[in-house]
């Protein structure tokens, strides 16, 4: 039996497991990781470089490919067989990946270091809690991070977004500095993004080639995801064993209560098995990992593992979100011109308010930038007649519609003439928002699966509406109108659904007490020294910033943190 | 055609290894060719596709009818040049949604076809269509009477819009000239900036 244990069990290999991996086999350890989903590669299986031609369905989504046919998630809303449910009167979306490399291959890879004042924000407002650790603490990860991974970006020195260590930024698209240009005007400040892309080599990973395609999957690796940056080293280290199709059931604990290591089931054969392990640490995503600890139960932990404070499953947070787009007529009847660059935003807007105490909310978003001339695709000048009564020249008489040559050349002229911008927002982390087991629903595998309760509070709602009247002032400031309504409290604000921006985050959170908190400040379980979890569910709160930079850099911290005590004969 | 298109998907990717992308080898630019062309060539030309869920005559009336929407003009072909009725009758096997508008569209269509003629659509002289087409292409001028035609008409140009500009000839038509290699990112061009007035 011993000769199988493994020194650490990583249970999931997307942001979070795959950077324990990688640091764990290179510090030397024996490392087993259980993937619920199957073998994916993006040099061999991501579809950079097909045009959407290439398919009758011309890139459409499909039930299996929610975001389009090439896009490079196996997963989506919904999976077969794997149900979850929610409370009367609330929803939840839950975007998961069932893969070699969990989300990170079709991320959007905005890269983002949370900002000292994140860490403390009861200290700031009284709202939610502070975190255990500081900007400070994890600084030298963020940093080891960025040499390590590769970040594009340029040091703005903006408050409360911390630079990085950057490679140059691409420069703006058109519409992007037409789009700057309002946001300007209307005293918004926008600055270069900072997105996880190669601008120049680094090791064995060449720099872009700007096709626009990151969320297919990299065939050049280089853009950031789990299983193209991560693993090939660590596979290299002859140190790590990756058993794929492996759902894991539970964390199985001995008579002490330690953990023992993992129970799982192969979803090809139904065969169940275990696997020992000296060290379990849980990066399965923040609600899988809840989902994990809540269904190991045992005498000694009645309530779910490491759950004695009761906290594990709540304060789970989605950011939050909304749209707005504007049609802008200086964009018609461009001059030839590239806009795909890397794939997603070139220019982002941060936070502006982060001293102003004066707002009817609490906490920030930022602004995200869409648009322009991308790969036409399956919906491509979708209900033209609405707009297209507006342009100049030609027959308009009859308003908006028509056909022939003038309707053909009046889907030439408006390509590209839309320009969208995204809210995303920092939602206050909140005891009674949380997901449990469901006592009466199980998935395809017996597992009993999570039951999501949460809702926004006003903090949220009128945060969503400041971004759509900020949103507003930026596309008349730039010469655009505005193509949605303004919405009302009536609709929420148009405030996305909990769970629909995929950056849950909370479950399982850190803290300095037991009682309140599941993880110590090394995310590591309060009650089970060997157990540790390295995705999002142990953030204290959500900042507006995407989380992923901050689940790698606090997962590196979190290896260091278990190869020091293995070393010292702790655990 | 598969072959030549296997072969310019090569120059084109060599062709800006020429440009130097930083740090890309010839090695990693060929294999994301290949790659790219292995799968063009197992794609089944448009044109040798079957109908699978447009009747013969529906599918007739379809090519009639799209090109009505996107004719030939000096650059470029008409869409079922472009391959469009077949892409449509795709879409009703892949986008089951679909099929009830757009076949019943198609009947509403010859059934006024025959009030106005005596004959359906795609048999009735260019002009006659013309007029029919005219009563429910603009819906704001639109009789109320039309709605059905006009809803209809609105869904079909849609998806002839769809099917023209994401096919090979589309693209080409609008000069889309990402999703390739490219040797570098310079950002906008001097004249685009100038028709945006910035700077
Ligand atoms: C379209 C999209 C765009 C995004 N854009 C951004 C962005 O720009 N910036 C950003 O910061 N974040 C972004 N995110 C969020 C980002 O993808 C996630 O934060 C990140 O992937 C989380 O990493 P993780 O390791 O926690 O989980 P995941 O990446 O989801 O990986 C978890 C893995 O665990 C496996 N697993 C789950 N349960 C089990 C089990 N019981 N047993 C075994 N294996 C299991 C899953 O199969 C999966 O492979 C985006 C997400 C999506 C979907
Ligand atoms: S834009 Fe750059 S990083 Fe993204 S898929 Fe293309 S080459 Fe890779």
């Amino acid at each position: 039996m011993k000769s199988d244990e493994y020194d650490v069990c990583i249970v999931g290999s997307g942001a979070g497991g795959g950077m324990v991996a990688h640091e764990l086999t290179r510090a030397g350890a024996r490392v087993v990781m259980l993937e619920a989903g199957g073998d994916w590669d993006a040099v061999r299986d991501g579809a950079m470089l097909t045009n959407n031609y290439e398919s009758p369905r011309r890139g459409k989504a499909t039930p299996e490919r929610p975001f389009g046919e090439f896009d490079a998630c196996i997963g989506g809303w919904h999976l077969d067989g794997e149900p979850y449910t929610t409370a009367e009167g609330t929803t939840w979306d839950w975007w998961r990946a069932r893969m070699v490399g969990g989300r990170t291959h079709h991320w959007g890879r905005i890269s983002l270091r949370f900002g000292p004042d994140d860490f403390r924000r009861k200290t700031l407002d009284e709202k939610g809690d502070d975190w255990p650790i500081s900007y400070n603490d994890l600084k030298p990860w963020y940093d080891r991070l960025d040499r390590m991974v590769g970040i594009f970006g340029e040091a703005n020195g903006v408050y409360n977004e911390p630079d990085g260590i950057f490679m140059p930024p691409p420069a703006p698209r058109c519409y992007e500095k037409m789009l700057a240009r309002g946001a300007e005007r209307a005293g918004v400040p926008v600055i270069p993004s900072r997105l996880s892309v190669l601008t120049k080599p680094l090791g064995d990973r060449p720099a872009c080639h700007y096709c626009g395609q990151c969320n297919r999957g990299c065939s050049t690796r280089s853009n950031f995801s789990s299983q193209s940056v991560l693993l090939p080293p660590a596979f290299a280290t002859g140190n790590l064993t990756l058993i794929t199709h492996a759902m894991a059931r539970e964390v199985l604990t001995g008579d002490d209560g330690r953990a023992t290591g993992v129970s799982y089931v192969d979803t090809a054969s139904r065969q169940e098995f275990q696997v020992r392990a000296r060290v379990v640490v849980l990066a399965a995503s923040a609600c899988e990992s809840a989902r994990l600890l809540l269904n190991s139960k045992s005498h000694r932990h009645p309530n779910g593992l490491a759950n004695s404070s009761d906290v594990v499953g709540r304060y789970l947070t989605d950011s939050t979100g909304a749209d707005a787009m504007g049609f802008f007529p200086q964009l018609v009847d461009m001059p030839v011109h590239n806009d795909d660059g890397v794939g997603g935003m070139h220019i982002y807007i941060p936070w502006w308010h982060e001293k102003d105490r004066s707002l009817p909310f609490s906490r920030g978003y930022h602004i995200e930038v869409w648009g322009g001339r991308s790969m036409p695709a399956y919906g491509f000048g979708g209900s033209i007649h609405r707009v297209n009564g507006k342009l100049s020249g030609g027959d308009r008489s009859r308003g908006g519609g028509g056909y022939g040559t003038q309707l053909k050349d009046d889907y030439r002229r408006l390509w590209g003439t839309y320009v969208g911008m995204s809210g995303r927002g920092e939602m206050i982390a909140r005891r009674e928002n949380y997901c449990e087991i469901d006592p009466e629903v199980v998935d395809q595998y017996g597992i009993p699966v999570l039951k999501f309760n949460v809702s926004w509070s006003d903090e949220e709602l009128l945060q969503m509406k400041h971004f759509h009247e900020t949103a507003r002032e930026i596309i008349h400031a730039a010469g655009g109108e505005s193509v949605w309504d303004m919405p009302t409290a009536d609709n929420d604000w148009g405030i996305t659904r909990p769970g629909q921006i995929i950056h849950e985050v909370g479950t399982v959170r850190m803290g300095n007490d037991p009682k309140t908190s599941a993880l110590n400040s090394n995310c590591q379980s309060h009650e089970v020294d060997n157990l540790f979890v390295a995705d999002a569910a142990p953030f204290v709160s959500q900042a507006h910033k995407n989380p992923t930079w901050t689940i790698m850099a606090l997962a590196m911290r979190t290896a260091d943190h278990i190869a020091s005590e293995v070393k010292r004969r702790n655990i | 055609m598969g072959m030549d298109r296997r072969e310019s998907m090569k120059v084109m990717a060599l062709a800006s290894v020429a440009l130097a992308v930083p740090g890309c080898t010839t090695r990693d630019m060929e294999r994301a060719a290949t790659h790219a062309a292995e799968r063009v060539a197992r794609q089944l030309p448009e044109a040798d596709r079957l109908p699978t869920i447009l009747s013969p005559t529906e599918y007739r009336t379809v090519e009639v009818l799209v090109d009505w929407i996107i004719p030939a003009d000096e650059r470029s072909g008409s869409a079922t040049d472009a391959g469009v009725p077949a892409f449509i009758d795709f879409m009703l096997a892949d986008a089951p949604d679909l099929e009830i508008p757009v076949r019943g569209g198609l009947g509403w269509l010859n059934a006024e076809s025959m009030r106005r003629t005596g004959i359906m659509f795609a048999d009735s002289l260019p002009p006659d269509q013309q007029s029919l087409i005219d009563d429910i292409a603009w819906p704001e001028a639109a009789a109320p009477e039309m709605e059905a035609g006009v809803r209809f008409f609105n869904l079909m140009r849609d998806l002839t819009a769809s099917g023209f500009f994401s096919s090979r000839i589309g693209f080409d038509d609008l000069g889309y000239l990402g999703n390739r290699p490219q040797g570098g990112w310079d950002g906008c061009p001097d004249e685009a900036h100038v028709h945006l007035g910035l700077d």
